[in-house]
């Protein structure tokens, strides 16, 4: 049995960012992997693991496991790529070229790279996080389910699959404290949520001399050309969120913010006494 | 059969709601929708699918909305049936923008419907400005710190909206009510919904005098019994943000946010706690926010009315101190 795992690496702003245009200025952006697909990666690595230890028993289906991760992002990502090699992913392929460079990628550009390795792959089962902290979009796995043709489900917090290949049992988590109880047919696409799993440390191995090495795709590779990363957005403006509320800050030594606070607290009569 | 084709070049909005009651995103859409018919004219129609979709209907009939339909397929949400529904209401009313909901559900099947009907996805909408006709969505990058605007250059295209964002549109309106029917094989479809869970039991802080809240910034257990001596001394009541109880550090009937708790206490008080939405979106209406945070640029600012820019494990010391004060004093 065969997973992919979708990993993006983010870029974190920085304390006390400054922007540039439309976006945060460069020198302020700190780059790591994307929490949500910690666990996406967690996740794709455990129902591996479950499918290796079933090896013994002569009728489990895909007794072969592999879990290959799959990234759209520059050179640079292949240092996050690299992480993800060190937690458990047996392959690791990166797509990028001087278009895909040049674009600003949407939900659409993302689904169609994915896809077309997805097609390559054919994997059993896809992760990807929920969303990518820095674009927020949120919505990468399921438009690629679709792209694909198969099943999903977002929001995944728990995950079974049956020893044939067959479906999943997923615990999605919805809005407050409430989960809902789903089964998906295989192939499918599964949105991982934070918190899910507990995610293991890298091992160091995977960043050993005998690493291997991280394959590249272009979208020449991947049948596709600069149309399929072009997009109909257009970012205009840049800013610090303002809703208008004003904040008061209290100033001075530690100890005079301090009993500024304390003072408001009791102004508000909250504290006991 | 027909739902119509007087939404052309207008808004469709698909409203959300689960066991049994409509949410509130539901309304809001309908003011984003509002606006966005000024922008792209037409009409603004709203789909509810599943449930009781006449009383909700009834509900939905507010102002601005020119037809409200239904599609009685089902109890619950189903992304298949959700997707395939929107698929045939779209085809029908081909609307310029179609509004789908930024909920856990939305985020379920709003970038399947996109991608199926050929739509570009703009996500997560916070603020819309639709001057001169053209759309510009506002939403949130890096984890809410970054505001933008995003031109979108062609129609149609699809929206979603974030939960919260908008003022919710309640006035009666004249809408008209139109059953919308739709085949669906049940016996087809690639996913079942079994039940639902209830993940703990919610402590009752909704309305609590002061919620003292700790976030990742408190960085590991041991540290906690900083915020925990904080509540002992002011009779606050501990909460957290996700990681915090993701990590185990506190009970997950204390989260705070989208997927924890909705509260709204007379204080309060955010420590290390960044301001991301699906926090903010579940405390901002508190009487009083209240954050302390070694992040000038934390978006929890942005909807606190007083403010500490400082190192926590300076500040709440310094705080525990003001009360221990009045302990001794007692
Ligand atoms: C579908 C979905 C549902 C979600 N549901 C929820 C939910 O219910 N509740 C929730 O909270 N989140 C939820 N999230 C997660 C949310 O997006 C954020 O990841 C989370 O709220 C961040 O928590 P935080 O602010 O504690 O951590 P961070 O964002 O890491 O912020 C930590 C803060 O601590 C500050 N800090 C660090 N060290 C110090 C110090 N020494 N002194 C002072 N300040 C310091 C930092 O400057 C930073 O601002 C959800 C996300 C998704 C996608």
């Amino acid at each position: 049995m065969k997973v992919l795992v979708a990993v993006k690496e983010v870029a974190e702003a920085t304390d006390g960012f400054e922007i540039d245009g439309v976006d945060i200025d460069r020198r302020h952006l700190a780059y790591g992997l994307n929490e949500w697909d910690e666990y996406a990666v967690e996740t794709g690595v455990r129902v591996a693991e479950q499918f290796d230890d079933a090896a013994d028993d002569a009728d489990a289906a895909g007794a072969d496991t592999e879990v290959v991760s799959v990234t759209i992002g520059p050179e640079r990502a292949e240092e996050t790529v690299r992480t993800v090699l060190a937690k458990g992913v047996d392959r690791a392929i990166r797509v990028w070229d001087d278009d895909i460079a040049a674009a600003e990628l949407d939900v659409a550009a993302k689904t169609r790279l994915l896809a077309a390795v997805a097609a390559e792959e054919e994997p059993d089962l896809i992760l990807t996080g929920v969303q990518a902290s820095d674009d927020e979009f949120g919505a990468t796995g399921v438009s690629l389910a679709d792209e694909l043709g198969v099943e999903w489900a977002a929001v995944v917090n728990r995950v079974e699959v049956d020893d044939a290949l067959a479906r999943a049992r997923v615990h999605r988590e919805l809005e407050g404290g409430v989960e809902e109880l789903s089964e998906v047919d295989l192939p499918a696409v599964l949105t991982v949520q934070v918190g899910s799993t507990d995610p293991r440390a890298a091992s160091p191995i995977g960043d050993g001399p005998d690493a291997e090495p991280i394959e590249r795709r272009g979208l020449a590779d991947l049948g596709l050309d600069a149309g399929a990363v072009e997009s109909p957005f257009r970012r205009t403006g840049a800013s610090v969120p303002d809703r208008g509320v004003s904040t008061t800050y209290f100033d001075g030594d530690t100890d005079e913010r301090a009993a500024g606070v304390a003072d408001l607290l009791r102004d508000e009569g909250v504290v006991d006494g | 059969m027909s739902a119509g084709a007087d939404a052309e070049g207008g808004v469709l909005a698909v409203v959300d709601h689960r066991r049994g009651e409509l949410r509130d995103v539901s309304f809001e859409m309908v003011t984003a929708g509002r606006s966005l018919v000024d922008a792209v004219g037409g009409e603004l129609h709203l789909a509810v699918v599943a449930g009781d979709v006449e009383r909700f209907a009834e509900m939905l009939d507010v102002e601005g909305v020119d037809a409200v339909h239904t599609v009685a397929d089902g109890e619950e949400f189903n992304h298949d049936v959700y997707a395939t529904t929107v698929e045939a209401l779209y085809a029908d009313l081909e609307p310029e923008v179609l509004v789908m909901p930024g909920s856990v559900n939305g985020l379920d099947y709003a970038p399947a419907v996109a991608n199926r009907l050929d739509l570009p996805l703009a996500s997560g909408a916070v603020a819309l400005s639709t001057d001169g006709g053209d759309v510009e969505v506002t939403r949130r990058i890096y984890r809410s710190k970054l505001e933008v605007t995003v031109a979108v250059e062609e129609t149609p295209f699809a929206l979603t909206v974030r939960d919260g964002a908008f003022p919710v549109t309640d006035n009666t309106g004249e809408a008209e009510i139109r059953p919308f029917e739709v085949a669906v094989d049940e016996s087809a479809l690639g996913s079942r919904v079994l039940g639902f869970e209830e993940v703990g039991e919610a402590i009752d802080v909704t309305y609590a005098d002061l919620l003292i809240a700790v976030g990742r910034g408190i960085g590991s257990e041991e540290n906690l019994e900083l915020v925990e001596r904080l509540a002992e001394v002011t009779g606050g009541t501990l909460v957290a943000s996700r990681p915090v109880v993701d990590s185990g550090w506190v009970e997950r009937s204390r989260q705070v946010g989208q997927s924890g708790q909705y509260v709204r206490p007379t204080v309060y008080l955010a420590v290390g706690i960044s301001g991301a939405a699906q926090h903010v979106g579940q405390m901002e209406n508190s009487e009083t926010v209240v954050a302390i945070d070694r992040d000038p640029s934390a978006p929890i600012f942005d909807v606190a009315d007083y403010g500490v820019v400082g190192d926590l494990f300076e500040v709440v010391p310094a705080l525990v101190e003001q009360f221990e004060g009045d302990e001794t004093d007692a």
